[in-house]
């Protein structure tokens, strides 16, 4: 399993869990477990999302490894200027 | 792609070689976007609302399709649906559909045979408005009782109650709040103010399109990202993207406000309808009104310090506008509001409010000035009132490698506290002041990223390379693409050329934002020059008769790797490439990627002020940025990135703002009334570049872009305190308002 931290306006969707645990082995793998488990948090991963993994901020890495001991954080889509 | 292992001495890398672009810049040959022209060409114009909030009622264009040269005249109804809402968003800001929403937003576009005669056009279409209640200011569209710009668009997670103007609610952070401030010896509350403020660049948008009756278009303009233009022009106008070639010009700026459509959209149907091609250039009062601006915010900021300075709890409530459209850059600043900081207990709310003003755009670090402004003001009220050093205090509390950052992941090697010594060690910052003068420090961040890149270098039959890239050069990246390409291959710098390709010519890419081009096309870049070394060494290989393994790539040559590998003169690249037709045929190098691991970046910025307490006028006397950029690959432009954000910043401090008036209309939308800075505010901005290898990167390369233009709002602000022993909340900081805070 793998935990995955969410931010703060997201734990409504996970009761109030801010800290939430996948059986995922990627970046796809996450987000298709989160939204599977916790529906309310679909809406916000359709419209885009990023995962920080091990540090690392990925924005779409579908087959990007996660490890159970990886540090997975949840952030929106980065977007510059 | 990590950091390559071995310790390379770069021989390209490094160095200050000529920009590409120089002469044609200089000697007004280089293409923009209003310089295309096609045979047969219409010139278009675009009928804007006078009023900030009106439903459409109606729209009338006979009597201006009647009109002698008119050829075309398009409302909304000539735009399909939008795929995705979001995309619908950006449609709905280039054309407005059953209302519009700020003073300026497009009704209708005519093209005729001269401007003249599409101006004329204007005249006679007819709207029907219902004027509806406006609202402009962050305060006003959260009353109750405010008018609705845009119905059903509540943010989702939004409490009951939440006005519906409230299109994002968003909340980061970690640890106890209430514990923390507990432990603090002082804890201060303040709110503080920025206005909107545009991105201020010299070439207003332009583009010419062309669509012929086969349904095929091509499309020139002024842009950060012409295959997201192209993207977004099919989906409007119901094209397969294919069919849609868009070439990008030369920009005259963008820093974030062309990473989107204007008019694009509005030129191709014009065309398509007139059938014949349309140019479409903006005035400068409709870049003002109808182009993005940055959003403005509201935001309050409490921090608890203890006496020696250890920061214990840090909170940020941050209220944006982007305009009247759903906009999300209030996530980036609340993410970046504390970044900086190595906190146990830190949380950063936001909420994002439309209001009638036009559909804000990305500006350089989007979302992070405003936030970090605040918190860097807050800290420095703190040292004032705990009589600690600043830099010490930032150095105290600074994020490191090992930090559970504000926004959630922990960071990895970064340069904050490096930069911080740096800066500490400076002369600037030692530097005796007089009366009336003030220094004040900040620091900035911003995430950068990497993004969808593809590169092709292609090597001509005389031993030069060219590199095709996919990203507007904005800031220097053909000369810093064509470095990598010749370190990589081991061949000077002028014998590559770099050039920006069409879309139908190169896979996809991003849009040029995020501090990604140095970072991810270099990347792509070193790859595709890697692939193209191992085709040659191949090729060698094949004349030589031996493995490809024996053979190896040193200094621009194809060398055998060792005694074993046989006696033969190396051959060089132009060898290889002077007989490839016979040795097999072109050679090639490609690289296609999703690049990540782009690395956050931070900078710190030192100023200088001295206040006139006779006019409130603020004059710059010293300025140096402090930034750690990977490795710079050409200092010259990684310098100028940093001045550029400084001066910019410092507009943003001083005297920008977007000026609503009671009627909702934007009352000084041209650079005589919206004042930017210009060579006489200013002194020379100096620099000290620092290079803390990314680990992401072959070279150790970070986007350095952005992070420049996040200190200077803070930076002068604290500056400000100190030269007048008063502190401003608001910005700009105008001379009225400095005269103000000097009357108490």
């Amino acid at each position: 399993m793998v935990q995955v931290r969410l931010w703060g306006s997201l734990r409504e969707a996970t009761g109030g869990r801010d800290v939430v645990e996948v059986n995922a082995s990627d970046f796809k793998g996450v987000l298709r477990e989160l939204e599977a488990n916790y529906p309310g948090l679909k809406d916000r991963i359709e419209r885009g999302v990023s995962l920080a993994i091990d540090g690392v901020i990925y924005r779409e890495a579908w087959f990007q490894p996660v490890r159970p001991d990886s540090e997975v954080v949840l952030m929106p889509l980065m977007v510059g200027g | 792609m990590a950091l390559d292992d071995r310790k390379r001495a770069f021989k390209v890398v490094g160095t200050r070689v000529p920009r590409p672009d120089g002469i044609d810049k200089v000697t007004g040959r280089a293409l923009y976007g209003a310089d295309m022209s096609a045979p047969g060409m219409l010139h278009g114009a675009i009928l804007r609302s006078p009023h900030a909030h009106a439903r459409i009622r109606a729209i009338d264009t006979s009597r201006a399709e009647a009109l002698p040269g008119v050829k075309a005249v398009v409302t909304s109804a000539d735009f399909c649906r939008a795929k995705h809402s979001f995309n619908q968003d950006a449609l709905d800001h280039c054309m407005a559909r059953e209302k519009a929403l700020y003073d300026g937003h497009a009704v209708a576009a005519v093209a005729a045979t001269s401007k003249s005669a599409a101006r004329a056009a204007l005249e006679l279409i007819a709207v029907e408005y219902e004027v509806l209640p406006h609202v402009t200011e962050i305060e006003d569209a959260l009353k109750p009782d405010a008018p609705v710009v845009q119905e059903d668009r509540r943010a989702r997670n939004a409490p009951e109650g939440t006005h519906p103007n409230v299109t994002h609610v968003v909340s980061f952070g970690h640890g106890d709040l209430e514990a923390g401030f507990a432990r603090a010896d002082r804890v201060i509350e303040r709110s503080f103010r920025t206005a909107a403020t545009h991105q201020g660049y010299i070439e207003p948008h332009a583009c010419l399109a062309s669509v012929t009756p086969d349904g095929r278009g091509e499309l020139w303009c002024c842009t950060q990202g012409h295959y997201y233009v192209r993207e977004l022009c099919a989906d409007f106008l119901g094209m397969d993207t294919s069919q849609l070639r868009v070439t990008a010009s030369e920009i005259g700026g963008g820093f974030g406000g062309k990473t989107t459509v204007t008019i694009e959209p509005v030129a191709l149907a014009l065309s398509r309808k007139a059938g014949r091609p349309v140019k479409l250039v903006m005035s400068r009062d409709e870049v003002f009104r109808a182009s993005g601006p940055t959003v403005s915010s509201w935001s309050d900021i409490k921090i608890g310090m203890t006496r020696d300075g250890r920061i214990t709890a840090a909170q940020a409530m941050l209220r944006y506008q982007g305009g009247a459209f759903p906009c999300g850059t209030v996530e980036l600043g609340a993410m970046s509001a504390f970044a900086a900081y190595d906190l146990e207990a830190v949380r950063a709310d936001g909420i994002n409010v439309m209001t009638n003003r036009p559909r804000q755009a990305a500006y350089r670090a989007p979302g992070a000035p405003m936030a970090i402004y605040a918190v860097e003001s807050t800290v420095d009220e703190l040292c004032q009132e705990l009589g600690l050093d600043p830099l010490e205090v930032r150095l105290k509390n600074a994020a490191r490698k090992g930090t559970k950052s504000a926004y959630g992941p922990t960071f990895d090697d970064i340069g904050l506290v490096a930069t911080l010594e740096a800066a500490k060690a400076h002369p600037h910052y030692a530097a005796p002041l007089c009366p009336n003068q003030g220094r004040g420090l900040s620091c900035g961040f911003w995430f950068n990223f990497g993004g969808n890149t593809c590169v092709t270098l292609n090597l001509d039959a005389d031993g030069t390379v060219g590199v095709t890239e996919g990203n507007p050069d904005i800031g220097g990246s053909r000369a810093s693409i064509s470095m990598m390409a010749a370190e990589e291959l081991g061949i000077p710098y002028d014998k590559v050329r770099t050039i920006v390709a069409d879309t139908a010519s190169l896979g996809f890419n991003d849009v040029t934002d995020g501090s990604r081009v140095t970072f991810a096309v270099g990347l792509a870049t070193i790859e595709a020059a890697r692939d193209m070394i191992r085709k040659m060494c191949a090729r060698v290989a094949k004349i030589w008769d031996i493995d490809e393994e024996a053979v190896i790539w040193e200094d621009g040559c194809a060398r055998p790797a060792g005694p074993n590998a046989g006696d033969f003169e190396p051959m060089s690249i132009a060898e290889i490439a002077a007989i490839a037709n016979k040795t097999g045929g072109p050679i090639a190098g490609h690289h296609e990627v999703n690049a990540d691991g782009a690395g956050v970046s931070f900078g710190v910025h030192l100023v200088d002020v001295e206040v006139d307490p006779e006019t409130g006028h603020t004059k710059i006397l010293r300025y140096t940025v402090f930034q750690d950029a990977g490795k710079a690959v050409h200092p010259d432009y990684v310098e100028g990135q940093m001045q550029g954000g400084a001066v910019q910043g410092i507009g943003w401090a001083l005297n920008e703002e977007y000026i609503y008036g009671e009627d909702g209309r934007l009352q000084n939308p041209g650079f005589l009334d919206y004042r930017i800075p210009v060579a006489s505010d200013l002194p020379k901005i100096d620099t000290v570049i620092l290079e803390i290898p990314n680990p992401g990167h072959p070279y150790g390369v970070r986007g350095v872009g952005e992070t420049s233009i996040v200190p200077p709002l803070a930076a002068l602000s604290n500056a400000v305190a100190r030269a007048i022993g008063a502190r401003l909340h608001e910005l700009p900081m105008s001379p009225p308002r400095i005269l103000q805070a000097l009357k108490g």
